[in-house]
C-alpha cells in the first residue's frame, strides 16, 4: 500500500468537511467583510489561538 | 515503437494530472470567493500558498528542531528565524499603528502557557510534525500526520474548553513589544539566537541552503498577506478546535457550559461557516496545497506506507491529542505562538520557544520508545 491511499483519504476528509459545513451553515457573500482588513476600518474578529475569550 | 508510444503516454498523463490539480485549486478559490466573499477566497489561496511552499520547499519546524538538538545543525531553525524577522519588520509597525484593524498574536505568559508549550514540543517530536507540519504531512499522504490530525482537532477543542481554568493557575499581564523600539528589540533578540546557534554549530553546517532562504521569504510574504487580508496573524490551532466544536455541536453537545465556546465571538464562529473562518481556510489550504505538491511531484505518492507496531499508532493518537490540548494552553503552536507571537512582538512567543525546545529534547527520547523509529 502506498501514499496514494492516504492522500486519497486526506482529499476525502477535505471533501467531507466541505459537505458537512455547507449542510450545517449558510454562506452569504453580501455580508462578507471588505477584501482587505488593512484600511477597512473594521476591528479584527479575534478568532485566533492567542486570543482569550471575550 | 511500442516503447515510444508508452513514453508519450506516460509524459502526457502527468501534464493532464497537473492541469487538473491547478484547475481544481483555482476553482475552489473562485467558488469560495463567489459564495463566501472575496476575502475568504484570497485566504484560501494564501493557505494553498503555505501548503505549496511548506511541502514543495521542505520548510518545516519539527524536523529542523530535531536536527538542531541531535546534530547541532542550525540551517532549518535559522531559516525560521529569518522568516520571523522578515515578518516582524512589517508586522510590528503595522500592529503598533493602532486602530484595531490589524492585531498581533499577543498572549500572556503563565504556568499553563509554559507547560503547554513544553508538552507540545515533546509531542511534536513524537509525531515529527508541528501544527503546520501535521497539516502538511496529512495532505502529502503521510499516515502518521493523517492519523494525528483528528486527534489534534479534538485536543484543541478540549484545551479551549478548559482554557480559563488553566489560565487561572497563574498568568502575567500580556507583554507586547511595539513601535520602533519593539521591532529593534525583536530583531536583536532573533540575531542573538542566530549567533548562538551558529557558534554552537559544526563549521560545515554554518550556512542556510538557498532552498530554505527562498522558503523563508515565501512563508514570510504569505504570513504578511494573511495579516493584511484577515487582520490577524497566521494561526493553526483555533481552526482545528473549531472543526471539532462544530462536530460536537452537530452531534448534540451543549457548548453553552463552556466559558470559551459560549463567549460571543466563539459562539458566532461555531454557528458560522468554516469558509468564513480565517484559520480554517488557511488550514484547509495548507492540506490541499501539500496534496497538490505531492500529487504533482513525480513519484510523490509512490512511497510505501510504513509498517509500524500497534503501540506506535496508539502513541500517534495520544501525541495528536496532547498537541491539540497543550497548544491551546500555550496560546498557539509553532505557528500561532512561536512564529506569529514573536513576529508581532509578543513575549509569550519567546517563552513558547524556550519551553517547546526543552520539550522537544524529551520528545526525541520518547519517539524511539514508542516504536516510531529504531531505538538510539
Amino acid at each position: 500500500m502506498t501514499r496514494r491511499v492516504t492522500a486519497a483519504l486526506a482529499a476525502a476528509f477535505l471533501l467531507a468537511l466541505a459537505v458537512f459545513d455547507t449542510a450545517t451553515a449558510e454562506l452569504d457573500p453580501y455580508r462578507a467583510p471588505p477584501a482587505l482588513a488593512l484600511g477597512s476600518g473594521l476591528a479584527s474578529g479575534g478568532a485566533h489561538c492567542s486570543a482569550l475569550p471575550r | 515503437m511500442a516503447e515510444t508510444t508508452f513514453d508519450g503516454g506516460a509524459q502526457a498523463a502527468p501534464h493532464l494530472r497537473r492541469a487538473a490539480l491547478a484547475g481544481a485549486a483555482l476553482l475552489a478559490v473562485f467558488a469560495v470567493a463567489l459564495f463566501a466573499g472575496a476575502r475568504y477566497g484570497v485566504l484560501l489561496a494564501i493557505g494553498l500558498g503555505f501548503g505549496i511552499a511548506l511541502e514543495g520547499l521542505r520548510f518545516g519546524f519539527a524536523g529542523p528542531w530535531r536536527a538542531l538538538l541531535l546534530r547541532r545543525e542550525p540551517a532549518g531553525v535559522l531559516a525560521q528565524l529569518l522568516a520571523i524577522a522578515l515578518v516582524a519588520a512589517v508586522a510590528i509597525p503595522l500592529v503598533s499603528s493602532g486602530g484595531g484593524e490589524i492585531v498581533g498574536a499577543h498572549a500572556p505568559v503563565g504556568w499553563a502557557m509554559v507547560g503547554g508549550a513544553f508538552v507540545f514540543g515533546a509531542a511534536m517530536q513524537v509525531v515529527l510534525g508541528c501544527g503546520s507540519g501535521t497539516l502538511v504531512n496529512a495532505g502529502s499522504g503521510n499516515p502518521v500526520g493523517l492519523l494525528a490530525l483528528p486527534f489534534f482537532a479534538v485536543g484543541s477543542f478540549l484545551g479551549a474548553t478548559h482554557l480559563l481554568w488553566w489560565t487561572e493557575l497563574g498568568t502575567l499581564p500580556v507583554v507586547a513589544l511595539g513601535g520602533t523600539t519593539g521591532l529593534l528589540a525583536t530583531l536583536a533578540a532573533l540575531g542573538v539566537v542566530a549567533a548562538v546557534l551558529l557558534a554552537l554549530a559544526p563549521p560545515e553546517a554554518r550556512r542556510i541552503p538557498r532552498r530554505l532562504v527562498i522558503a523563508a521569504v515565501a512563508v514570510a510574504l504569505l504570513a504578511l498577506a494573511n495579516l493584511v487580508v484577515s487582520g490577524q496573524p497566521w494561526g493553526v490551532v483555533y481552526g482545528l478546535g473549531l472543526w471539532a466544536a462544530k462536530g460536537a455541536a452537530a452531534l448534540g453537545a451543549d457548548l453553552s457550559g463552556s466559558a470559551f465556546w459560549s463567549a460571543p465571538a466563539n459562539a458566532a464562529r461555531v454557528e458560522a461557516s468554516l469558509f468564513t473562518d480565517v484559520t480554517s481556510l488557511t488550514n484547509i489550504g495548507i492540506i490541499a496545497g501539500a496534496l497538490v505538491v505531492a500529487t504533482w511531484r513525480a513519484g510523490g505518492l509512490s512511497e510505501r506506507l510504513p509498517r509500524l507496531p500497534v503501540r506506535a499508532w496508539i502513541a500517534v493518537m495520544v501525541a495528536g491529542l496532547a498537541m491539540g490540548y497543550s497548544s491551546r494552553l500555550a496560546f498557539g503552536c509553532n505557528v500561532g505562538a512561536f512564529f506569529s507571537g514573536i513576529s508581532t512582538g509578543s513575549l509569550h512567543g519567546w517563552a513558547w520557544f524556550a519551553a517547546a525546545l526543552a520539550g522537544s529534547a524529551l520528545g526525541l527520547r520518547l519517539r524511539p520508545l514508542v516504536g516510531l523509529e529504531a531505538r538510539r
